[in-house]
Parts: C-alpha cells; structure tokens; sequence
C-alpha cells in the first residue's frame, strides 16, 4: 500500500489522423481561397484541426514557396501546421525554425539537416520501429472491454470476452470478437481494405473497415444478434451470418 | 493485512451509502473488526446512516492533513464496538484529498483492521477514483435500469484500468455485482430490467439483490444500518451478502415476486 507508486507519467506509441494537404500551386493567396471553400463545406471538422502540408508535387516541378508565409495563412484558417511532408533542405530548415516537424515518411532530397536539427529528428526514429514490431503481432484481449474503455491495436485485435457498448475498438489489421460485441468496432483503420470483422454476437453501435461504416440503425434484423463476418467490397460494407 | 471493499457504481442514488453501512455492520457484527470511511468529501452522508452524526469531531481530511491522528477520528459504533467510522469533510471538497494522504491512511488502517470498507461518491471523478485505487474487492452497486447499468459498466473498465492492482500488474480487483432496489413485480411488467437482461451485460458474480423496501427508508432516517432490521427483506438479503462476500453458499432470494409465488403456489400462470 504505497502512496508513493503514483505514476508521473507514461510514453505510448499512438497514431492519429490529420488531414494533408497536397499542393499543386504556389501561390498562396488561391492556395488560402480554395481552402476556405473546403473548409466552409466541413466547418467542424475544419475548425482547429492538425495539417500536414505536403510540397513533393510542388518540388517536382521546381516551384518555390515561403513555408513562413504559407504557415501563418494556415493559422489564419484556424488550422495548425504539424508537419512538413517533401521539402527540400532550405524549406526544413525553414520548418525547424518554424518549429514545424518534418515528416520523412515521403519526402524527395535529403532528409536530416545537419546542424542543430540531428537530435531533434532522433526521436522520431525509436518510435517507427517500435510500430514495425507490433505491426505483424496480433493483440490478445482476455478481459471484458467495458464502457467508455479503448483499445487499439497496430495489427490484428483478438477479444475472448465481451466488448460493453461505450467502448470503442480499433486494430489496423482484423478484429475477432468471440463473444457479444456491443460497442464500437473499426477494422483496417489506416486504410487496409483487406481487412475483416469477425463478432459472435453482433449487438454493435458502430462497425466499420478502412473508414466504411454503418451504424447499428442500419444494421438488418437478419444479422443482428447473430455470429457473423464483416468486410468490404466494392466500396460497400458486406455483413454474412458464420454457419 | 486488512481488506480493502470499495462499494461503487458510477451513478448517483443507487445506494452506495445504505451498502456500504449495511456490508460493515455485518461483518463487524460476525466479529471482524471493520472500519468504514466516508469518501464522499463534502456531501457527508454515512455517518447520518450510521447514526454518529453528532459525534463527529475530526475527519478524513483532518487525518490526510495531519490535523488529527486516526483514532482521534474514527467513531466507534454505538451498536456494534468491532465497527468503526471514518466521516467525510462537510466543508472541503475532493480535491483535499491525495492519494497518498489516502494510501497512508489506508496502511495505518490495516494493520488493526481485518476490513476497510470505503464508501465511493458517485462519478468517475477524483472521490470515485481514491476510493477505489486502493481496493482489493468491489461491490458494484447498481439499479435494474439501463443508465444505472451502463454507469456500472464504465465504472468497471476503471476498477480493471486504473487501480493500483491494474498499475502495478497484480492480480485484478475481484468484482461482485449486487443489484439493489430490485422490485420483481416491476420486472415482470416489462418497467424494469430483470437480473438475467443486467447480468447479460455486466457479467459480473452476483453477490446479492436488494430488493425495494421501505425498510430502508426508514432505517436511513433512524440512522441504524438497514441490516440491523433483521425482520425486513433488505436487511436480511443484506445479511445473505455479508455471509456470501464471507464465502458461504446460500440461494438467491427476492428475484421473483410474490404475486408470482402466490400464483405458482394456486397452480395459476
């Protein structure tokens, strides 16, 4: 009983979406009038959210733009620039400064800087192996994932017991679910259309793969409360009863 | 070394209190020195179940703070002398407590106790979550309702997440379910979930059903825990919980309703 063992803090590897923004101009004053077009179609989505912007195109063709420039306009949507996606070595450096991170996940050119920028980059490495490891593990589930919990997994997700409704599961890869499912279950959640849902009891809110999902408003009498198999196919959401 | 029971739910006014005061005279009335202690800072309310209201000197917070030593604090039981009570702060709030200061409390407690039972307010907020960090066991308290149930539901993933048992990888909090204010003519006209629709989402052991009564009303304005009332229903089902928590086996009662009982006994459907 030691009051002491409070834990200050944990480090966790965790993934979340951001929209990127891929540019093919750059001038910046059409670049701000085309955006405020998207956003007023999707205000609430828009209104603070995280943005990658992303200039590989723009590099191709050998077309310059002031990252300064283009980042206040960006915050002057009520946006914030997280990243910097395929500039070349003047435009990082220009990011650093900005403290904007660069993401080398798709960049052209040289990727590390060389002066004070090495140590900042170096985190960043441990984190992508970390995601390799687990990505071809599957994640074993043995208690209850109850209301309000959340579990995500980076490759598939098996469960032995039942998911409560308000609890909200997650998995890269396939999701098996051997007893009721009740809460929210997303397959594939980085894009994998390949990917399947397995319930043997399909009681959920919200089931959905690769970003395709129907709620349980939708779901037919024919398959609800009973085992079955979810995956895609041509872009709709294929639910069929398991012999 | 003591046992520590929270007794929880999530939910408001499902009857913690009356629980947590019935659980700790039975088992100090089967001779198991018991303390139970008041977690719901600022809204005081075990010590008027326990009756000990005026006998409140220093509290929780005095002896988190170091203001009054523990046995300047605890109330023995007027009925019971192997009980005793530990009163919230009615003038402070949550945030007086620490989890340390209640660590620290708790250690102190078990080396005299063989059972600590701590009376959670309700939420998922900081009172609910020092009461529970400690626990070994717990008493899930909830109503044959749907929000009742989903509250218990949630409350649930935090016992199996954010406990000390779940943070330092020991073996989990052993959880019971004890429904209270079951009223199985009500269950049978569709206005309330019966035991089997509660224990189809939880599923959870099932320590006990309290079933409505008045008695309990009435204990709590007398301020004499309802398990003293040993000729009502409450308080005998309550007794069933202490002696079943104790490890005895004995056949859930009060799950149908009389009505029903008078029926099959006539032959009738």
């Amino acid at each position: 009983m030691d009051g002491s063992q409070s834990p200050v803090l944990e480090l966790k590897s965790s993934t979340f979406f951001a929209p990127v923004l891929v540019l093919y101009s750059n001038e910046v004053h059409l670049i701000a009038e085309k955006l405020r077009q998207k956003i007023s179609g999707a205000p609430d989505f828009f209104n603070n959210s995280a943005i990658l912007f992303d200039l590989t195109e723009l590099n191709n063709k050998g077309m310059q733009i002031d990252i300064e420039i283009l980042a206040s306009m960006l915050r002057g949507l009520h946006l914030f620039p997280i990243g910097i996606r395929g500039g070349n070595d003047a435009q990082q450096k220009q990011a650093w400064t900005l403290s904007i991170p660069v993401d080398s996940g798709r960049s052209n050119g040289s990727v590390l800087l060389e002066t004070q920028s090495k140590p900042d980059i170096q985190p960043e490495a441990p984190v992508e192996i970390i995601k390799e490891v687990f990505r071809a593990q599957a994640t074993l589930v043995t208690q209850p994932v109850r209301s309000g919990q959340r579990i995500y997994a980076n490759g598939d997700l098996v469960i032995l017991a039942q998911v409560s409704a308000g609890a909200e599961i997650m998995a890269e890869g396939n999701i098996h679910v051997y007893n009721t499912l009740r809460g929210r279950a997303l397959a594939g959640v980085q894009g994998d259309t390949a990917a399947r849902l397995f319930c043997l009891d399909l009681q959920a809110e919200l089931i959905s793969i690769a970003g395709i999902y129907k709620t349980s408003e939708d779901l037919k009498d024919a398959v609800k409360k009973k085992p079955v198999q979810v995956f895609l196919q041509e872009q709709a959401l294929i639910i069929v009863q398991l012999d | 070394m003591a046992r520590v029971v929270v007794v929880t739910s999530g939910k408001g006014g499902v009857g913690k209190t009356t629980t947590s005061a019935a659980i700790a005279m039975g088992l100090a009335k089967r001779g198991h020195k018991t303390a139970v202690i008041d977690f719901d800072v600022g809204l005081r309310n075990l010590d008027l179940i326990m009756g000990c209201e005026r006998r409140v000197v220093y509290d929780f917070v005095n002896v988190i703070n170091g203001e009054a030593n523990l046995n300047q604090a605890l109330i023995r039981d007027k009925n019971c002398n192997q009980l005793y009570i530990l009163p919230a702060s009615q003038t402070r709030d949550k945030d007086a407590l620490s989890l340390e200061g209640v660590g620290r409390v708790l250690e102190e407690l078990s080396k005299e106790f063989k059972y600590i039972v701590c009376d959670s307010p309700a939420g998922i907020e900081r009172g609910a979550y020092l009461a529970m960090y400690y626990a070994d066991d717990a008493l899930v308290v909830t109503n044959p309702e749907v929000s009742s149930v989903r509250d218990s539901d949630r409350m649930l993933g935090i016992l199996a997440s954010k406990s000390r048992r779940a943070e330092l990888a020991m073996d989990p909090i052993k959880e019971y379910l004890l429904l209270t204010r079951y009223d199985p003519s009500r269950v049978d006209s569709g206005e309330m979930l019966s035991l089997e629709d509660v224990q189809e989402i939880l599923s959870l052991h099932l320590l006990g059903i309290i079933p409505e009564s008045k008695s309990v009303l009435t204990a709590s304005n007398a301020g004499v825990p309802v398990i003293l009332d040993e000729k009502s229903d409450a308080g005998q089902a309550y007794a069933d919980v202490v002696a079943r928590y104790l490890g005895e086996k004995r056949p859930h009662r009060f799950i149908e309703s009389k009505k029903g009982f008078l029926r099959k006994l006539f032959g009738g459907k």
